[in-house]
């Protein structure tokens, strides 16, 4: 690849940077529907697990962490076609996108890292700062994002999250793609979301699903998207297990990529542009 | 024309309008459906795991979600125009509202009759049933008719929500988001008995937006079982009334808005 073919990559990252980067207000209003959204999480939880006499699998503890996590990292786990691209395809824009002399995976790839990114660095870093300092000083310590148990568990969270953008930036790209099939395409989008949305631990963390889904959820590529990372912060999983998650993840990235390329090759050789 | 029939106009109009993307409709109506459903999925794992929550069943979860999906998903039906109020005001469209020999309010529920949450609807409706047959009610006219009052005094009350975030577009129109965490995050709250909740979090639902009211404490006396807060059964019964109460204050602050709004001029 030359030169001129990263810089453009790179100005496509930082153009809708920048664009994100505009919507503050929206972002603190954000921020405290979310803050609302995880204290009603926590006490539903808390009520299970006060009215529960079995021993949960995840300590009461972990699973707030988990919440407050989730709450934090809203904007990134989100694996939904980008608005602007079905846009493209309804109006038939899209026709300028392939005109572009540059790859266009990788050109919907990009984009697809920057608009998860930049909404979730401005908003997880608040929520942090609610969930780990705030809280304990209004008393309520127990519902706190504690810390990773150990160092190795933080730098383990830290690369495993990395993985579950580029994995989870697959599946966007691969959502646009099937876009391009349109009125089908839109019914393999919303399968594909709900499934990320329901298997990736979104809904409620894995290890309380029943015990004979866990085979199913293991077999599936969503796990390494929220609830591989989360555990390994909370400290559910030992940070030794990194290796494994992290082999998962970027298999299944390639995977998506690959099939993503091949459906998007197969996407260009039919296109029709809708619209005049 | 009376404004009953100028709405049926409006209403009419609108939902002839999306009915001509039929395919789009069902798509959408498809896919709400499924992100709704795998919400309910995860509360039935959890009820799996746990057995019950504070005493209550799955059937008896099921009976508060799917109640609230119903009142919810009819509010926000009918409360289109009141949700893009931000962008009428900022374009400047709200004047010509105003020159109209019409009430503002009739004019916004007139905006669209949207039918965006029809797979909200039938997903709430699915879980009802399942909550009506599985959990064990005796049945009674008087109990019938309070489940609808309590539809109908929740719809009250969301609308009454939405009116006062379109009323504070006259002050700001960012961040309305906030008011998300009331509507959203409430009904996300009354999927579960308000019981389950903290003392002061339970106050705030039922006294100051009695969401509790239109949900809870009818529910309780639906499902004929001794309320674990106490509250007497009467009070149980005339709850719903609650939802048009709180309406009416939120029309009054909508007038002191529309008194003291001033045009953006665009």
């Amino acid at each position: 690849m030359t030169r001129l073919h990263l810089g453009a990559y790179r100005a496509v990252l930082s153009a809708r940077f920048r664009m994100l980067l505009q919507y503050r207000a929206a972002a603190l209003a954000g921020l405290w529907t979310q803050i609302f959204f995880g204290l009603v999480l926590i006490m539903i939880y808390e009520a299970f697990y006060r009215s529960t006499t079995a021993r949960p699998p995840m300590a009461f503890r972990e699973l707030v962490s988990y919440v407050w996590l989730g709450q934090a990292l809203l904007a990134m786990l989100s694996w939904n076609a980008d608005a602007e691209i079905r846009a493209m395809v309804r109006s038939g824009a899209v026709a300028y996108e392939l005109c572009r002399p540059i790859d266009l995976y990788a050109l919907w790839y990009v984009r697809a890292i920057a608009s998860r990114t930049a909404p979730t660095i401005l908003r997880a870093l608040p929520m942090c700062v609610f969930a780990a300092v705030i809280l304990p000083l209004v008393g309520l310590g127990e519902w706190r994002l504690a810390a990773p148990p150990t160092a190795a568990a933080a730098v383990a969270f830290g690369a495993t999250i990395v993985c579950a953008l580029l994995l989870g930036c697959a599946l966007t790209t691969l959502s646009n793609i099937t876009l391009l099939w349109t009125i089908s395409g839109e019914g393999a989008v919303i399968l594909l979301t709900t499934c990320a949305t329901f298997f990736s631990g979104l809904i409620i963390p894995l290890p309380l699903f029943p015990d004979w889904v866990q085979p199913i959820l293991r077999a599936l590529p969503f796990a390494g998207l929220v609830d591989l990372p989360f555990r390994v912060f909370t400290g559910h999983l030992p940070a030794a297990a990194a290796a494994s998650i992290l082999s998962r993840q970027i298999f299944w990235t390639i995977v998506l990529v690959l099939f993503g390329r091949w459906l998007l090759s197969r996407g260009m050789r039919r296109i029709v542009v809708q619209g005049g | 024309m009376n404004a009953i029939r100028l709405y049926g106009r409006y209403a009419s109009i609108s939902l002839r309008g999306q009915m001509a993307y039929r395919a789009s409709f069902l798509m959408q109506t498809i896919g709400q459906f499924l992100l709704t459903g795998i919400e309910f999925l995860g509360i039935w794992a959890l009820l799996n795991r746990f057995g019950q929550i504070k005493g209550w069943t799955l059937p008896e979860v099921a009976f508060f979600y799917g109640l609230i999906s119903i009142t919810w998903s009819l509010a926000d039906a009918v409360t289109r125009g009141f949700d893009v109020f931000a962008g009428t005001v900022k374009s400047g469209e709200f004047d010509r509202l105003l020159l109209r020999p019409r009430s503002t309010i009739l004019q916004l529920f007139g905006h669209e009759l949207t039918l965006r949450r029809m797979g909200r609807l039938i997903q709430g409706l699915f879980v009802f049933g399942f909550a009506v047959a599985a959990a064990d009610i005796e049945w009674s006219v008087p109990r019938v008719s309070l489940v609808v009052l309590a539809v109908a005094g929740g719809v009250c009350l969301f609308v009454g929500l939405l009116i006062l975030e379109a009323t504070s577009a006259f002050w700001t129109t960012e961040g309305l988001e906030v008011w998300n965490a009331f509507t959203y995050g409430g009904v996300t709250m009354s999927q579960y008995p308000l019981d389950i909740y903290r003392p002061w979090f339970r106050r705030f639902f039922l006294v100051v937006v009695p969401l509790g009211c239109i949900s809870y404490l009818p529910g309780v006396a639906v499902l004929g079982r001794p309320d674990p807060l106490g509250t007497p059964v009467p009070l149980q019964w005339a709850a719903p009334l609650a939802g048009p109460i709180f309406l009416l204050a939120c029309l009054q602050v909508w007038r002191f808005g529309v008194r003291r709004y001033q045009s953006t001029g665009s």
